[in-house]
């Protein structure tokens, strides 16, 4: 690997050369190779390799839910989550979820104005869509359940936000 | 995007409007010559039709607006351009705003900011625009307007302006994109011009939405963390664990063996006793290819370090030393004294006391702290998530020797700040390592780095004292505090109490002998500002206070508090939101939130009501909670913010402010301090320091902005002071338990 080339590139690359079988992942909806240890967590594979930038770093100890991603459909902390464990698994990240459109829960938390430094918000996000797609008429409880950090304090807007995007799935009967 | 291109004849005609306020408030309009260097990159475009360094009009009427603050969750991004566009008379929707770089610029009488202030911190980000940015947006419309007067030839008083048009008395429109071009090779006018009345605002007092939420859902929101730079090592740093405790030795062989480690760069720290300008603690950085290797290589160096001269640093002995100091009443730095509060005492019926002790906190951004830093002979570039970006570039210039206008700063949308960031440590020891290794460097904090090494809140306690008249009156008031200084080794020149206890609050002004001192108590611990300094270091214990001053002598705190706060007037009021504060403003929005939690019915329920106020940076706040205890299980059941910070800009912000202020105060008071012992800070992640999580926190937080036509406050802080107190009397009414030490949670457990 050159200096000058970025680590990312590099390794995202598959070469022969590498004594290492390379992991095989889908990242929304594309296929990667990871040819590097193993025992690195997805969280900097997003970001260091792939530059998906939208799921951060908040703690390293899966304490905080600011990197939370989909695997395979369901909420997972990506900071301790090994790339070895998430070998031929679907990622959705947040950068993944608007297809055609933007998301409801997406378009939800954009009218009812969530976000204040809007750190923390692609893993709350993320934790709601996952919250949704278990309980498409959640409860106040089972919306507490998520434990997600948000130092801002927009708790209230994100159950609004969830309570909105509830609504809106269920009318355009997804 | 079209680039400039200095060979079309009319470049060079270009003229810059440079509006900054001169120390005593007066607008300066000035013109220089345009100079490709001067262009924000952000602002390019069609460079022809940008009016001042705020404003392009496209040439399909689409306007651009620069955001010149950072954005740390205060709603900057969104609030700062709604005054231009308000004034220069456009719809909202034609608006889209991009963050701007810091603006240095050299100038005849030295360094300036073509922007104005770029900085947050102490709420001022929009009593700031609300004097100069009103007034860019309002000369970029006469600048349109001339335009139009000399195209259609009718004078320019005969028109007005509507959503981005100019229209004649006949009915004839031009939009500003037709005018922009001619319109940016006007003179600007010579006076400030003027400005809309109120009653026609449409943009300013309207629920706007975060102008970048769609970034912000989609992920594709670039924060500093999220910069990359082709050549960059990323770099993180193993931190000496003791306060200014040094490198003892160092093995970094396995490190070095890291596939993806670069180098090894030791880092010394401050001398003990000398500003804390640079770095904040001695360390050992790793540089490598990407996050994880840096993380596994600094994991695999072998350190040892030497302790500092406050090894035996602890948070018992400091507490126990505040007591001391508080008993023995010595020496204590006069901070306001009126009348004779000790003749007072002796002549009193009754003499309340209470003492309140107040931890150490740390910011706890959710993003941490980090930087992207490249230096080149000529120049240096910095992209990072700032408070101060006037700081980070002073520092860069002082560590690198090049120019001021050499180093470029361009601030991202932060990760929350509460004040961390107004310390730029993290900037000089990217700075540091990137010399050191000759290339570019991202360094990355991780969550232990962060609680591990801030500038952390002050510890201290209040030692308060009331006499009681034979009319229930408080004839006297004293409030001791013995705390860690807030400025700690930084060169500031104020007051050593001023980031602990403020003269002229509550109850300055409103009792007859008024007796407050302090006294600083020694630690190594780094200290700084944490969202609202001082006023949520000091209201908690006043407004606890005055509760129990209400249970001691059978009084009702709402009315004894009313009562002391009198007639609506104005009393002097040196600090930060001075120089006047309104009696009258304080006490209506304490008297909202008691009428909107229920105050003055009697509960059946076991629920309790506990309500308190206080004035912040120029913003009234009063807070109103019902709790219960149930177990060990502390319900939150309502919370209820009033708040009067003048005329309100965007609603939907302000209200996110205080509901947000609120809810971090909850946090703050529930569950979280930082404690050392052997000159070692104790929390290492958040399962040691528990930011309140959704679950505890009350499901809405009912915001209540009073209605004013006063110019505007600040919003970011005043929603934070009175909510702690006002949850602690609220337990005392559910409970009986008076919680005087914060964290509440462990006190109130202990004592249940």
């Amino acid at each position: 690997m050159s200096q000058s080339e970025p680590a990312a590139e590099a390794s995202a690359k598959r070469s022969a050369a590498q004594p290492r079988a390379p992991l095989a992942l889908t990242v929304n909806d594309k296929p990667y190779y990871h040819e590097g240890d193993p025992q690195m967590p997805l969280l900097w594979f997003l970001r260091d390799t792939l530059r998906l930038t939208g799921t951060k770093f908040g703690c390293g100890v899966g304490a905080c839910g600011a990197c939370t991603v989909l695997l395979d459909g369901k909420a997972v902390r990506s900071c301790t989550m090994p790339m070895a464990a998430v070998a031929e698994h679907r990622i959705t990240t947040i950068e993944g979820l608007e297809t055609d459109a933007l998301h409801p829960v997406q378009q939800a938390w954009i009218e009812e104005d969530v976000a204040q430094c809007g750190y923390c918000q692609a893993g709350q996000i993320l934790a709601a869509v996952d919250l949704l797609k278990r309980k498409p008429k959640p409860s106040e409880d089972d919306i507490s359940a998520i434990g997600n950090l948000c130092r801002c304090g927009t708790y209230p807007r994100i159950r609004k936000a969830i309570l909105r995007a509830a609504e809106s799935i269920q009318g355009q009967g997804k | 995007m079209s680039l400039r291109d200095p060979s079309r004849p009319d470049a060079g005609r270009r003229r810059f409007l440079t509006i900054s306020l001169a120390a005593g408030g007066a607008l300066l309009i000035g013109l220089r010559p345009a100079r490709g260097e001067d262009l924000p990159p952000e602002l390019l475009g069609d460079d022809l039709t940008q009016l001042g360094p705020f404003i392009r009009v496209e040439r399909d009427n689409r306007v651009v607006i620069g955001a010149r603050g950072c954005e740390i969750g205060q709603g900057v991004m969104t609030s700062l351009p709604m005054l231009i566009a308000e004034e220069l008379d456009v719809d909202w929707s034609q608006v889209r705003v991009v963050q701007l770089p810091y603006g240095y610029v050299d100038t005849d009488k030295g360094p300036s900011n073509k922007y104005g202030e770029q900085g947050a911190g102490g709420s001022t980000s929009i009593p700031q625009g609300w004097k100069d940015l009103r007034q860019a947006g309002a000369t970029a419309r006469w600048l349109l307007v001339q335009a139009a007067a000399s195209e259609w030839k009718l004078a320019a008083d005969s028109l007005r302006t509507e959503a981005g048009q100019v229209i004649a008395p006949d009915g004839r429109k031009l939009s500003y994109g037709a005018l922009a071009r001619s319109a940016a090779a006007l003179n600007p006018p010579d006076q400030p011009v003027a400005l809309k009345s109120p009653e026609q605002y449409r943009i300013i007092g309207q629920p706007t939405r975060t102008a970048d939420a769609r970034a912000i859902v989609t992920g594709r929101s670039r924060f500093g963390i999220d910069e990359y730079a082709a050549n960059a090592l990323v770099a993180v740093i193993a931190r000496c664990p003791h306060l200014d405790g040094t490198l003892d030795t160092f093995d970094d062989g396995e490190t070095r063996k890291v596939a993806g480690v670069r180098d090894v760069i030791a880092i010394p720290g401050p001398k003990p006793d000398a500003p804390l300008d640079g770095v904040l603690a001695a360390g050992v950085a790793v540089l490598a290819d990407h996050t994880w290797a840096a993380l596994k290589g600094r994991e695999a160096l072998k350190l040892t370090w030497k302790e500092g001269p406050w090894a035996k640093e602890s948070t018992g002995a400091l507490a126990a030393r505040a007591n001391e100091l508080l008993d023995k009443d010595e020496n204590g730095a006069e901070v306001r004294v009126d009348g004779d509060f000790a003749k007072a005492r002796k002549q009193a019926r009754q003499v309340v006391e209470a003492r309140y002790e107040m931890p150490f906190l740390a910011h706890a951004t959710m993003e941490p702290p980090g930087a992207l830093i490249e230096i080149k002979q000529d120049r240096a570039r910095l992209v990072a998530s700032l408070q101060d970006p006037e700081g980070a570039s002073e520092l860069i210039a002082r560590l690198t020797g090049l120019a001021r206008k050499d180093i470029e700063v361009r601030m991202t949308r932060a990760g929350g700040g509460f004040g961390r960031r107004l310390q730029n440590d993290f900037v000089a020891e990217a700075v540091l390592i990137a010399k050191a290794a000759g290339r570019p460097v991202k360094l990355m904090w991780t969550r232990d780095d962060d609680l591990q090494h801030d500038f952390y809140r002050p510890f201290g306690v209040h030692a308060m004292a009331a006499a009681i008249d034979r009319k229930k009156r408080v004839s006297g008031w004293s409030h001791r505090c013995a705390a860690t200084t807030r400025d700690y080794r930084n060169g500031a020149k104020r007051p050593i109490w001023s980031g602990c206890l403020g003269p002229d609050d509550f109850p300055a002004g409103l009792v007859d002998n008024l007796d407050k001192r302090f006294f600083a108590l020694e630690s190594g611990m780094p200290r700084g500002a944490w969202r609202a300094p001082v006023h949520t270091f000091q209201a908690f214990a006043i407004q606890s206070f005055i509760d129990e001053i209400a249970v001691a002598t059978k009084q009702d705190a709402l009315k004894l508090q009313l009562d002391l706060l009198g007639e609506p007037r104005q009393l002097p009021y040196q600090g930060h939101g001075g120089p006047m504060i309104d009696t009258g403003r304080l006490a209506h929005v304490l008297r909202l939130a008691a009428e909107k939690i229920g105050w003055g019915v009697k509960r059946t329920d076991g629920h309790g009501l506990g309500i308190a106020c206080h004035y912040t940076f120029g913003g009234y706040a009063a807070h109103g909670f019902e709790v219960s205890v149930e177990g060990d299980d502390l319900r939150i059941h309502r919370a209820v913010c009033v708040a009067d910070i003048g005329r309100v800009v965007n609603p939907l912000g302000a209200q996110a402010q205080m509901m947000g202020g609120t809810l971090d105060a909850v946090s703050a008071a529930l569950n979280l301090s930082v404690t050392v012992k052997d000159g070692q800070v104790q929390q290492k992640n958040f399962p040691d320091y528990p930011l309140l999580r959704m679950a505890q926190a009350p499901r809405d937080v009912e915001v209540v902005l009073v209605e004013s036509s006063a110019d505007p406050s600040g919003a970011g802080e005043i929603g934070v002071p009175s909510a702690a107190p006002a949850l602690a009397n609220a337990v005392y009414a559910a409970t009986t338990v008076r919680v005087r030490k914060l964290p509440l949670m462990p006190e109130l457990l202990k004592r249940l």
